[in-house]
């Protein structure tokens, strides 16, 4: 069954149409005459203007690995986080630390590290499932390359892009 | 053979079009571009040089770098002859515009033919075929479906475009655009007729014809130049681009030049019909020196300016009209209001015996 709108009844001045039009001319030149004398926030204008003092502590950006106070890699080369990685972004060579070094306690460092920021989809849960909280999600989030080779993310460029972290778990330094 | 006034013409036809409307084309694209953005609450292009100044360049190039691509099933010739069709018309409208007054004692206007306004007509009317064969050569639904609306919708509008302007060359008696100027220097422009005449009540009488003579005209240059609320032929949303679907490239830019090519010869029209042409109080005209030539040229084009930007405001403000809303409008209202107006205009001239 055919279903009929109704119509609304206009009276002779809307009918007429050039009330609203200018009603509507009004509008438009009002938001113009904002933009001129920059009234209106308008959107960042991204390179030249960033917003990254602004971006709240728990942003997820980059994950990159940690030093701590001693200058060690935190890393123990577990691999859980290699295990739990969901787009399997990350691949870890585990090399062994010689008996007579000063962390020989520790076993285990990554011999290579390697985050493909291709893949990696800055989910953070590497950084959940560490137990030693070497690997951190950082805020660096413009991360670019003109090839594949590039977007990998060795260990030098994680620690660097890491840094030194400070005041979390030091298990190892506090044993024997 | 008189010499000068073939070289003072060239250089005039040259100046025109190479550093007056070819410019004018590419910087009010751009201008398009900015006025809509900032109505929009957005800031459009600001990346290409200062305030994204250099941006027509960089359109310009894009363009011409750009594949030229002929879909296999067009009809050749006529697909090749439309794009220049949309854009000669526009250009060779301006010839008759007086759009300065006097440089060096050289008349600023390229043709001053006795015939202005038939010939604006004349040419202005063959521009339905650019679109009309673009639209058809291109074999294909929208692009033809774009060119039938532009057929109908410019033929309609042009009875009111005639019509309206009939009414100024009844109280200025003569074709000739040069002296629809000079009347208006004389007697204040025809939107404001009894400027400089402010106590004659027959003069305050005329003004109301006329300014809905502007009106209906200025209404008629918005379909001519198929821009919104009248674009449906080029209605991007029903018909993927109306006429030019099936172009790309340069063929495609020249579509769009010649869009706004002819928006800034009618602008060009109504400034020299209503508002003044070249004239502004105070100022004098050429004889007085070569500076008040150049000022006289700038005041004309900063008019045009002004009705363009008017063009894009109305455009970036009103939705468009439905196929059967628009005939309506042309057929049963403007054309009326424009006939109706002449006889008020000569029942006016004939009262108070101009």
């Amino acid at each position: 069954m055919a279903i009929t709108v109704p119509r609304p009844n206009l009276n002779w001045r809307e009918r007429l149409y050039l009330p609203a039009i200018a009603a509507g001319l009004a509008i438009t030149i009002k938001h113009f005459g904002n933009m001129i004398f920059r009234r209106t926030k308008v959107t960042m204008e991204y390179p030249e203007e960033k917003w990254d003092p602004n971006l709240p502590d728990h942003y997820r950006g980059a994950p990159a690995l940690v030093r701590d106070a001693d200058g060690r890699v935190r890393c123990v080369a577990c691999q859980l986080c290699e295990f739990i990685c969901p787009p399997r972004a990350i691949k870890i060579i585990p090399g062994e630390i010689s008996r007579k070094d000063r962390f020989a306690k520790v076993e285990k460092y990554p011999d290579e590290f390697d985050i493909d920021m291709v893949r990696c989809i800055y989910c953070g849960m590497c950084e959940e499932v560490c137990p030693e909280q070497a690997i951190f999600l950082r805020k660096d989030y413009a991360i670019t390359g003109f090839t594949r080779e590039e977007m990998v993310h060795h260990k030098d460029k994680l620690l660097e892009i890491g840094g030194v972290m400070h005041g979390v778990v030091l298990k190892w330094n506090t044993k024997k | 053979m008189d010499y000068f006034f073939i070289g003072t013409s060239l250089l005039k036809i040259v100046a025109m079009i190479f550093v007056v409307i070819l410019p004018m084309v590419s910087y009010a694209v751009y201008a398009e571009r900015r006025v809509s953005a900032l109505i929009q609450d957005r800031l459009g292009p600001n990346r290409v040089g200062p305030a994204g100044l250099l941006q027509p360049i960089a359109d310009a190039a894009k363009f011409l770098l750009k594949e030229d691509f002929t879909p296999a099933t067009v009809n050749t010739f006529y697909y090749w002859l439309a794009p220049c069709l949309a854009m000669i018309p526009a250009i060779l409208t301006i010839a008759v515009v007086p759009f300065g007054s006097t440089l060096f004692g050289v008349p600023m206007v390229i043709a001053d033919i006795n015939v202005g306004i038939l010939y604006v007509f004349a040419i202005a009317s063959l521009g339905v075929y650019g679109i009309v064969l673009g639209g058809w050569a291109s074999n294909s639904k929208y692009p033809f479906l774009g060119g039938i609306r532009s057929s109908s919708q410019m033929i309609s509008y042009e009875l009111s475009l005639g019509l309206a302007v009939i009414p100024v060359f009844m109280l200025v008696g003569n074709l000739r655009l040069t002296s629809v100027v000079q009347y208006q220097i004389d007697h204040g422009w025809l939107i404001a007729p009894f400027i400089g005449d402010w106590s004659n009540g027959a003069k305050w009488a005329l003004a109301i014809p006329m300014i809905i003579s502007f009106a209906v005209f200025l209404v008629a240059i918005f379909a001519e130049t198929n821009r919104l609320p009248f674009d449906l032929p080029e209605a991007e949303q029903e018909l993927a681009g109306g006429y030019h679907t099936e172009y790309s490239s340069m063929k495609f830019a020249l579509f769009f030049l010649g869009e706004y090519a002819a928006m800034i010869s009618g602008s060009a029209i109504v400034v020299t019909l209503f508002l003044g042409g070249w004239h502004f109080p105070g100022i004098p005209d050429g004889s007085h020196g070569w500076i008040f030539g150049l000022i006289n040229i700038a005041v004309f084009f900063a008019k045009v300016a002004a009705i363009i930007l008017f063009m894009m405001w109305v455009r970036w403000t009103l939705p468009r009209f439905r196929w059967d809303q628009l005939m309506r409008l042309g057929w049963l209202f403007f054309f009326e209001i424009a006939l109706v107006n002449i006889f008020l205009v000569a029942i006016i001239l004939g009262y108070f015996h101009f």
